[in-house]
């Protein structure tokens, strides 16, 4: 009774996932073999070995590498910072309501503030060293997407942190370890939980990033989300489009797979 | 459980009290099946106090609903599951809802207004005896130059963009048939060409100009441009004029190689739940005096010849938009290329984006 009970309760997650997640993925997949005029290919998978695309996935990864490990290097500090703090859930909303508002809306923001004219440059002119490119460099690029990343980075990682049992800290201080060890020895590797999820929500997402390339970076970066963009709604060369797609299916999966929580035995 | 079944029915309550009052401000407001008219245009693309005016007179009400290009239009109307009744693609476009049976022929007779248009803009290649489309906006494609910031440089040719003082300064549109056929007809070549070395030479003419290029955007480019973010741009002649009304350093020359004529004329989807109501709009549009009215404000150019009489004189003998018919013999209209070659005009585009500087 009580099982079949739980499995009714299965039901509206089965259906939701069957229809939203396993469908989408199998009719990428199916048009993935299909070429512009509807016939059965491999053209695509093929094509997608060319020097362009390969390019273009090189350049998509290490541009969501870059973007990681700079949001991992602002976030952790500042997520260690926030559960020293006294009104820590105060500061966090902060750190979050910039989050709820539009991706759209702060790109068109930084368009401003980065322009030959905005305040960046009016501020680099008043400090001496005088106006410079900032839209449309991989600089901006860079910045605009650590800005919007850095809340689903600090998140995670402040939760593990926040968990973390304090006592534990005070027993390897009293045992004598310098602050760096037991920052390195206690305090990373029990928030790295945090770490790797915050690490996950960011790079997935980046690997695929495609209104910033153009707003932002004007087209200077293109990424495999640009291309996938342009194939579905613009060649309608769906099957390269759907190619694509299941080559970032495929990096996601093996990302997953690479920094998901590995069972380890009780030491 | 007795909480979270209490929450669930508040969530049901609360949604069904607000689908009810959707309902009704929709029927205060007249937007009733068979009432309302659901246009699908470019953005910034008509003076919305028309729209207005065509409620007024008719009581029709007019869902309005806009697209960024011709492409994303198409697909969205061939997906199916939208009753857009009225829609303004440009004239390949045209050309190829036709040959997919995508529209509805267009009845004349509820269209009189017809009668007002130039008849240089009727029974035009892509549909011939108007049987589908009748023409709301045609244009041009030329460069934008910022005279505060160049200095009395002139640019007269596309091949000007090359020179290596505009390091920097170009602003492209993300939109690889304007950019292959600045390219193609800069070579001399026309921008409809379908031999494959052609567009490879085009293609590494292009690769050659991105030192000067800034950055390649969308409809972003006329607020850029506006601010003298970059000198020059790729521009349709609608947005010069625009850009040309907030700034009056720049000036718009469609350039001696040739360039693009394109046509926008308004068509009726297979899709349409009010064609009725779609036939008394494109009628309405054809008025003199709301053609006018929309030219002044739209920027691009009317063919409406009646209309023409109601604006100022100074904009209808502009040369630089309303071409003699020596320059438009200069200029070539876009071809349906066919799904392949688009396909490889825009795998080319991509390339040539993938370039680095």
């Amino acid at each position: 009774m009580k099982t079949r009970s739980r499995n009714i309760y299965l039901i509206p997650y089965v259906i939701w996932i069957a229809l939203f997640v396993v469908t989408p993925i199998l009719l990428v997949l199916y048009y993935s073999f299909f070429d512009i005029d509807g016939q059965f290919t491999f053209e695509n998978y093929k094509k997608f070995f060319t020097p362009v695309y390969l390019k273009m996935t090189f350049s998509s990864f290490w541009y969501a590498f870059l973007i990681t490990v700079i949001t991992l290097f602002i976030s952790y500090p500042t997520a260690y910072l926030l559960t020293k703090t006294k009104h820590k859930q105060l500061w966090l909303l902060l750190i979050i309501i910039p989050s709820w508002i539009n991706l759209l809306l702060k790109a068109y923001a930084f368009i401003g503030i980065f322009g030959t004219y905005g305040a960046a440059n009016s501020f680099l002119g008043i400090i001496g060293i005088g106006s410079k490119q900032i839209l449309f460099t991989d600089f901006s690029f860079i910045f605009v997407s650590v800005y919007i990343f850095l809340p689903f980075m600090i998140l995670p990682i402040f939760n593990a942190l926040d968990e973390l049992n304090p006592s534990l800290v005070d027993a390897s201080n009293d045992l004598g370890a310098s602050r760096w060890t037991t920052f390195q020895r206690v305090i990373f590797p029990l928030t790295l939980d945090g770490v790797k999820s915050g690490c996950q929500i960011v790079f997935i997402p980046a690997l695929s990033l495609f209104m910033l390339t153009r707003l932002i970076s004007g087209n200077r970066v293109i990424t495999l989300g640009t291309a996938i963009e342009q194939h579905f709604l613009v060649t309608q060369d769906w099957g390269m489009g759907a190619t694509i797609a299941v080559f970032l299916i495929i990096a996601m999966v093996l990302i997953m797979v690479l920094t998901g929580k590995r069972k380890r035995g009780i030491l | 459980m007795k909480q979270l079944i209490r929450a669930l029915l508040a969530v049901l309550i609360v949604s069904f009290a607000l689908i009810v009052i959707v309902y009704r401000l929709n029927t205060a407001q007249g937007y009733t099946s068979g009432n309302t008219l659901t246009i699908f245009n470019w953005g910034d693309y008509i003076d919305e106090e028309l729209i207005e005016k065509f409620e007024e007179e008719t009581g029709i009400k007019v869902i309005y609903e806009t697209f960024d290009s011709n492409e994303a239009m198409l697909t969205k109307i061939e997906q199916g599951g939208t009753s857009y009744d009225i829609a303004v693609p440009s004239e390949y476009i045209i050309d190829k809802m036709r040959e997919e049976d995508l529209l509805l022929p267009i009845d004349h007779s509820k269209v009189p207004n017809l009668q007002y248009i130039d008849s240089r803009f009727l029974d035009l290649p892509f549909d011939h005896g108007n049987k589908y489309s009748v023409p709301y906006f045609w244009g041009t494609v030329g460069i934008l130059y910022n005279t505060n910031i160049l200095g009395d440089r002139e640019i007269t040719s596309w091949n000007d963009l090359w020179d290596p003082d505009f390091k920097n300064q170009i602003l492209l549109v993300d939109s690889a048939r304007e950019v292959m056929g600045m390219a193609l007809n800069s070579l001399g070549y026309s921008l409809n060409d379908k031999d494959k070395n052609h567009l490879l030479e085009a293609k590494q003419k292009i690769d050659s100009l991105t030192p000067n290029i800034k950055a390649i955007v969308g409809d972003e480019n006329r607020l850029l441009l506006q601010n003298e973010e970059a000198a020059i741009g790729l521009v349709w002649s609608g947005t010069a004029q625009e850009i040309m009304w907030e700034n009056e350093n720049v000036e718009y020359v469609v350039p001696e190689e040739g360039s693009n004529l394109w046509f926008d004329n308004m068509v009726i989807p297979k899709t349409a739940k009010n064609p009725e109501a779609a036939h008394q709009f494109i009628n309405f549009m054809l008025d003199p005096e709301v053609a006018a009215q929309n030219t002044d404000y739209v920027g691009y150019s009317t063919p409406n010849i009646e209309a023409l009489k109601y604006m100022d004189e100074e904009t209808v003998n502009d040369e630089r938009f309303y071409p003699d018919e020596e320059m438009t013999a200069k200029l070539e209209v876009y071809e349906n290329l066919g799904k392949r070659m688009l396909a490889y005009y825009n795998d080319l585009f991509l390339e040539f984006k993938m370039h680095k500087k």
